[in-house]
C-alpha cells in the first residue's frame, strides 16, 4: 500500500512549500469572497460579534479607569494628623514644614482650632450647644496629601504609620474607607469581567459556528465532491477556518472601534468632572495588551467555532458501512 | 491488483446489493462490468472507491484490505483511484476547467502543471473549446465527458467508470472506449460498468456480469 499513499508526495520541498502557500492564499481569498456573496448577512453577523465582544472590552476599560481613579489620591485621600492638645499653631506650622520636606507628601494643610470648630459647627448642627463651650476642645489638625505616585493602600498605610511616630502627634486617621470600597468594587468588576467574557465568548462561538454552518450547508455539494476527488480533511476545512478567522478579525476590529468611540465620547464630560475635583485624572482608552487579547481571542473564537461545525460535517463523509 | 474476496454488501433498507462476490483483476487489466439495472454495478465500484465499506468479505487493492486504511489515508487512496460517476458529481457553478482541475488542486499541484494537465485531459475528451463553460449549460453527454476528464486528469493507476457512455451517441461512445484503451495501453487498471453491450462485444476484454448482486458470468 506504500505505493498508493506516497505517489503524490514525492515532490521537492520547494514545490511542496509553494503548493502549501498557494493553498493558504487561495483559501484566505476564497473565504473573503465568500463573505462578499451575502454582504448584508455578513454585516449583521459581524455587528453581532462586535457588540458581543465590545461589552466585556468596555467593562475592562471601565475597570482600568476605576483603578486609575483609585490611584489618584491627590485632592482626595487625606491623612488627618490630630496633634496633641498642647501643640499650638506655631508648632504645628513647624511640623507641617517638616512634613513638606518628605518626598511622599504632596502638600500639607493646617486646620486651625477655629477653622476646625467652624467646620464642625456647620455640619454637626450643634451650633447652639457649641456656643456653651468656654474653651475650644479641638486640637490642631494637619491634613496631609500624599503624592500621586503612592498608588496602593499598603503604601498609604505605611506613610500614615511613619508619620504617626513623629513627636506632637496624638493620633492619625487615614480616610481609606472609600478607597477600600472602590477596591472591593474593582475586584467585583474584575470577577464579573471574567464571567461576562466567558459567557460572551461562548456567544461569539455560537454566532460564528452558526454562520459557518449555513455556509457549510450551502457548499455541501462542493464539500462532497472535494471529498470524492481526494481532498484531505484539512484542505476541505481550510477555507471555512479562514472564514471563521475573518469573522473574528472583523468582529474584533468592530469591537475595538466601538469601545474607543465610547471612550472618546466620554472624554469631555470626564475632563470636566476631573477639573471640578482639581484632579489630573485622564480617561484611559483601550490599552494595547487588551487590544491584542481582544483581536487574538476573536480570531481564535472564529477558528474554533468553524472547526467544530466543519468537523461535524466531515465526520458524516466517512464511507458508510 | 483489485481483488474481491467473498464480498457482501447489505443495505439495511434494501437487503443485499452484492452477495459473495469474488474476482481478481490484475494490474494493467481492463474489464467491463455489466448487468441489469439494480444488479449492483455501482455498488461494486463504490466499494473499490472506498465510498462504502463491505458488510462482509474483503476488498484488496495491491494485496491490502482497504477497509483497514486509516481515515487520514483515505484521501490519498482516492487520488490513486480515478472514478467516473454515474451521476457525474460535478460542481454546477464552477467552470469546466475548474471542475476538471479539482483532483489536481486537492493534490496541491502548481498552477502551471494544473493548466497543462487539465487542457490535455479536456483535449482527450474533445471538450477543449468548452473549458470556460459552466456544467449546467452543457448537454448530459458533455457533462459525462467532463466527469471522465476529471477522473483521468491526475493519471491514477486505477480508473473506475460507472456507465461513462450512458448518454453518448455510438460514435462518441466508441471514442471514449478508445480513450480508455489508450489508458490500458500505458498500464492503467480499468473497470468499466456499462450497458453498451454492442460495443464491448467487439472489444477483446474480460466482462464481469452481475445478476441480482451475484457474479453470474466472468
Ligand atoms: N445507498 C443505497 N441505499 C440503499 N440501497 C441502495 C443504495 N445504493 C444502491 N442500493 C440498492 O442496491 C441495489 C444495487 O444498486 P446499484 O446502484 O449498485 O445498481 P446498478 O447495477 O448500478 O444499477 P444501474 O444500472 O441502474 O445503475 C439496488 O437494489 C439499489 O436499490
Ligand atoms: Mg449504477
Amino acid at each position: 500500500m506504500a505505493t498508493i499513499t506516497t505517489r503524490h508526495t514525492a515532490r521537492s520541498l520547494k514545490q511542496r512549500l509553494y503548493a502549501w502557500l498557494t493553498c493558504h492564499v487561495n483559501a484566505a481569498s476564497d473565504s473573503v469572497q465568500q463573505l462578499w456573496v451575502t454582504p448584508f448577512a455578513t454585516a449583521l453577523t459581524i455587528a453581532a460579534i462586535a457588540i458581543a465582544l465590545a461589552l466585556p472590552t468596555a467593562l475592562h476599560v471601565f475597570t482600568i479607569n476605576l483603578k486609575e481613579l483609585g490611584g489618584h489620591w491627590e485632592g482626595a485621600a487625606a491623612i488627618s494628623l490630630f496633634l496633641l492638645p498642647h501643640i499650638d499653631e506655631q508648632q504645628a506650622d513647624k511640623l507641617a514644614n517638616e512634613l513638606r520636606q518628605r518626598t511622599d507628601v504632596a502638600h500639607v494643610e493646617i486646620i486651625s482650632r477655629q477653622a476646625g470648630l467652624a467646620e464642625f459647627r456647620s455640619y454637626s448642627g450643634l451650633g447652639a450647644a457649641l456656643d456653651q463651650l468656654t474653651e475650644n476642645p479641638l486640637p490642631v489638625v494637619l491634613a496631609l496629601y500624599p503624592t500621586s505616585y503612592i498608588s496602593d493602600l499598603t503604601e498609604l498605610e505605611q506613610l500614615s504609620a511613619s508619620v504617626a511616630q513623629l513627636p506632637g502627634i496624638d493620633f492619625v486617621r487615614l480616610d481609606t474607607e472609600w478607597i477600600q470600597r472602590l477596591q472591593a468594587v474593582i475586584k467585583l468588576l474584575q470577577q464579573g469581567l471574567w464571567l461576562l467574557s466567558a459567557a460572551l465568548a461562548i456567544g461569539v462561538l455560537l454566532v460564528i459556528g452558526n454562520t459557518i454552518r449555513l455556509e457549510v450547508e450551502n457548499r455541501r455539494n462542493e464539500i462532497e465532491v472535494m471529498d470524492l476527488v481526494g481532498a484531505t480533511a484539512s484542505f476541505i476545512r481550510r477555507p471555512f477556518l479562514y472564514s471563521g478567522a475573518w469573522y473574528g478579525l472583523f468582529g474584533g476590529s468592530g469591537a475595538w472601534v466601538l469601545v474607543n468611540f465610547m471612550a472618546w465620547q466620554l472624554q469631555t464630560p470626564v475632563d470636566r468632572i476631573a477639573r471640578l475635583y482639581h484632579s489630573h485624572f485622564q480617561l484611559l482608552g483601550l490599552d494595547w495588551i487588551a487590544t491584542c487579547i481582544l483581536m487574538i481571542g476573536a480570531i481564535a473564537l472564529g477558528i474554533a467555532g468553524s472547526w467544530l461545525v466543519v468537523a461535524q460535517r466531515l465526520n458524516q463523509l466517512q464511507p458508510s458501512r | 491488483m483489485i481483488q474481491f474476496d467473498r464480498v457482501t454488501k447489505r443495505y439495511p433498507e434494501r437487503g443485499e446489493a452484492l452477495r459473495e462476490v469474488s474476482f481478481t483483476l490484475a494490474n494493467g487489466d481492463m474489464a467491463f462490468l455489466t448487468g441489469h439495472s439494480g444488479a449492483g454495478k455501482s455498488t461494486l465500484l463504490r466499494l473499490i472507491g472506498l465510498f462504502e465499506r463491505p458488510t462482509r468479505g474483503q476488498v484488496l487493492i495491491n494485496g491490502v484490505n482497504i477497509n483497514t486504511l486509516p481515515i487520514n489515508k483515505i484521501p490519498l487512496y482516492r487520488r490513486y483511484v480515478g472514478m467516473v460517476f454515474q451521476d457525474h458529481r460535478l460542481l454546477p457553478e464552477r467552470s469546466v476547467f475548474d471542475n476538471v482541475a479539482l483532483p489536481l488542486i486537492a493534490a496541491g499541484l502548481t498552477r502551471r502543471e494544473i493548466e497543462k494537465r487539465v487542457r490535455a485531459a479536456l483535449d482527450q475528451v474533445g471538450l477543449l473549446q468548452l473549458e470556460c463553460a459552466a456544467p449546467i449549460t452543457l448537454s448530459c453527454g458533455e457533462q459525462q465527458r467532463v466527469g471522465i476528464a476529471r477522473a483521468v486528469v491526475a493519471r491514477p493507476p486505477i480508473i473506475l467508470a460507472d456507465e461513462p457512455t450512458g448518454n453518448l451517441d455510438p460514435e462518441l461512445s466508441r471514442e471514449i472506449f478508445a480513450l480508455f484503451e489508450r489508458f490500458h495501453g500505458v498500464g492503467v487498471t480499468l473497470l468499466i460498468a456499462t450497458h453498451n453491450l454492442d460495443i464491448i462485444h467487439t472489444l477483446p476484454y474480460r466482462t464481469l456480469r452481475l445478476q441480482q448482486g451475484v457474479l453470474a458470468d466472468d
